[in-house]
């Protein structure tokens, strides 16, 4: 499924004292097969954009907006055409799936198992077999690295908090979405989690799960994973492009308020001292690229 | 993120009513909620609407808001005004026709019940509108100084006052935080296909308990975490706190002083000794 965006605008609280523009005007186009990030500071319009994408915030009636001047919203996910009031919301939902910052806030139930098992039925046509939940709700669990012997009958809040996060993510996936976008779904973890998170979005991004939206501040998780980047600054899309291109412009970004990833920092060092190195700043690619240099002269 | 939240949300513009006094405005509020019900005939709540009116177009704040707030109290008016219409007894004749218009088994619509429906509508709403510009225009901060001021005589007996404001203003801090925070759980449980916002009332309210857990929880772990933090700064209600902003009695204060005066002395005079009797 495509995600196409063209000129798409919100305001919160519009005609308020407290209005904020949060997307102005915005246009991205992501393909089917991306891994795709979305960088940008706080306040940028990343969040309000991702819930555009399972209808979580809708566009106004048609009526409204063709009251106001401008070009024509486009907001298309996939077959899903989301700027059309009778697009069966229920259905994207269930081919996008969407995780929000923190996503342990939202556990509720009794049991890890009841709580997975929570979107399958929810999204289920008929009522699922008791053999047929159990299967999907393994299957989600033991994907996202948990024991699900150990854990389908604890309580999800006596996890830890590792834990709390692959639950919650479980929950989402056992659906199986197309989609899977991701609000900072490594924030608040320590570095072993983090990897953890990313390593298991590579699995499912190899697998079942055709496209990966994931929102982040963390560049070098960024540069280490996404095949596409884009960067949002006052609800607009300023660049476009996979991160070899983009961490080039290391001084633009910084002047964003953005932060680069450690090895473009290198990258750029080095550079100042005559040893350019061009490489797509993964810390792999960086470590060959230098070492084949240093092998190349002496020093 | 900012919602659209309209119900008792502070609206910042300069204004007369802004600039009042907290403790004003809140006596203001409470003399014309007596006043309102002291009134007996529609002259005196015709007077006591306009007076608010004018309140209302002085302190700037667009009457769409206002309107917003009196939507949340719509059933509650509704039912109030059909079940007194329903059953109020009543053997009054207002105008040319029998006392009891319409009877049939326990329902009895009068003359009087048709009267006294109208009059709480009014009433209703005129006290809604009312409190709600006391929160249009006063900030939270404000108002709980307001509330400590006003309560500070009860000192005397050793009524935790400054307790009771603290609490108050932890509360009214709250409220945008948890609305926030349900926004963020409803959104969630609905990418997760819950049926919050389709399917039939009974599912509706099957859906809500995913989303009162998680609330709760996080109501807990914040004033857990809130404690703590105020320990930690060794926060106590010392007798010897000071102000960062200090109310103020002004000319503005006394204006609006003598008119809720006025308009409560108007509605006793107009109860006891009425021009038109209804």
């Amino acid at each position: 499924m495509r995600i196409v965006a063209e000129h798409l605008t919100h305001i919160y609280n519009e005609g308020s004292p407290f209005a904020v523009k949060a997307l102005d005007d915005l246009s991205l186009t992501i393909e089917e097969g991306e891994f795709f990030g979305v960088i940008g500071h706080t306040g940028s319009g990343k969040s309000t954009f991702v819930q555009y994408l399972n209808g979580l915030m809708r566009l106004p009636s048609s009526k409204k907006r063709r009251k106001k001047k401008g070009d024509r919203t486009v907001l298309q996910v996939g077959e899903f055409d989301l700027t059309r009031k009778k697009t069966d919301f229920r259905a994207l939902r269930r081919k996008v799936g969407m995780v929000f910052q923190y996503p342990e806030s939202q556990l509720f139930a009794e049991t890890v198992f009841e709580d997975v098992a929570f979107g399958y039925k929810n999204f289920a046509e008929k009522k699922p077999t008791a053999e047929e939940l159990e299967r999907v709700v393994r299957a989600a669990i033991e994907e996202t690295g948990l024991d699900y012997e150990s854990v389908r009958n604890a309580s999800p809040f006596d996890l830890s908090g590792g834990q709390k996060r692959r639950a919650a993510i479980a929950g989402v996936i056992v659906t199986r979405p197309e989609i899977l976008v991701l609000d900072e779904p490594a924030a608040g973890l320590d570095p072993l989690g983090k990897r953890e998170v990313m390593e298991l979005l590579h699995k499912l991004h190899g697998d079942w799960c055709k496209t990966v939206v994931v929102v982040s501040h963390d560049m070098d998780e960024i540069a280490e994973n996404c095949t596409r980047v884009a960067v949002f600054s006052d609800g607009k899309v300023l660049y476009s492009e996979p991160p070899r291109e983009l961490f080039k412009r290391a001084e633009t970004l910084q002047a964003l308020g953005l932060d680069i990833p450690l090895t473009a920092k290198l990258c750029a060092a080095l550079e100042k001292r005559g040893v350019p190195i061009d490489c797509d700043f993964t810390i792999e690619d960086f470590v060959k690229k230098t070492l084949a240099r240093k092998g190349g002269e002496s020093c | 993120m900012l919602k659209d939240v309209s119900f008792g949300q502070y609206y910042p513009v300069e204004s007369f009513v802004h600039h009042l006094d907290p403790r004003v405005k809140i006596v203001f509020l409470i003399v014309y909620i007596v006043a309102i019900f002291l009134a007996k005939e529609f002259l005196a709540l015709g007077i006591a609407a306009a007076l608010l009116l004018l309140a209302l177009i002085v302190s700037r704040v667009p009457l769409p808001k206002v309107i917003g707030a009196l939507r949340g109290i719509l059933f509650l008016v509704v039912f109030t005004a059909t079940v007194n219409l329903l059953f109020y007894q009543g053997d009054k004749v207002y105008w040319d026709a029998p006392a009891v218009l319409f009877e049939w088994k326990i329902i009895k619509i009068t003359q009087e019940g048709i009267i006294f429906s109208i009059f709480l509508v009014i009433r209703l709403v005129l006290l809604m509108v009312c409190s709600s510009l006391l929160t249009y225009t006063t900030t939270p901060v404000s108002l709980t100084d307001g509330v400590e001021s006003l309560l500070a005589p009860l000192k005397w007996i050793k009524f935790p006052v400054h307790a009771l404001a603290l609490v108050m203003s932890i509360a009214l801090r709250f409220i945008p935080i948890l609305m926030d925070e349900t926004q963020r759980i409803m959104n969630a449980q609905k990418a997760r296909g819950s049926s919050l916002d389709t399917g039939g009332p009974a599912k509706r309210v099957k859906a809500v308990v995913p989303v009162l857990v998680p609330l709760l929880v996080s109501a807990l772990r914040r004033a857990d975490e809130l404690g703590e933090a105020m320990e930690a700064r060794c926060y106590s209600d010392g007798k010897n706190r000071t102000k960062y902003k200090k109310l103020r009695f002004t000319w503005r204060d006394l204006l609006a002083f003598l008119l809720g005066a006025g308009l409560l002395a108007g509605m006793i005079v107009m109860r006891y000794f009425p021009v038109f009797a209804l």
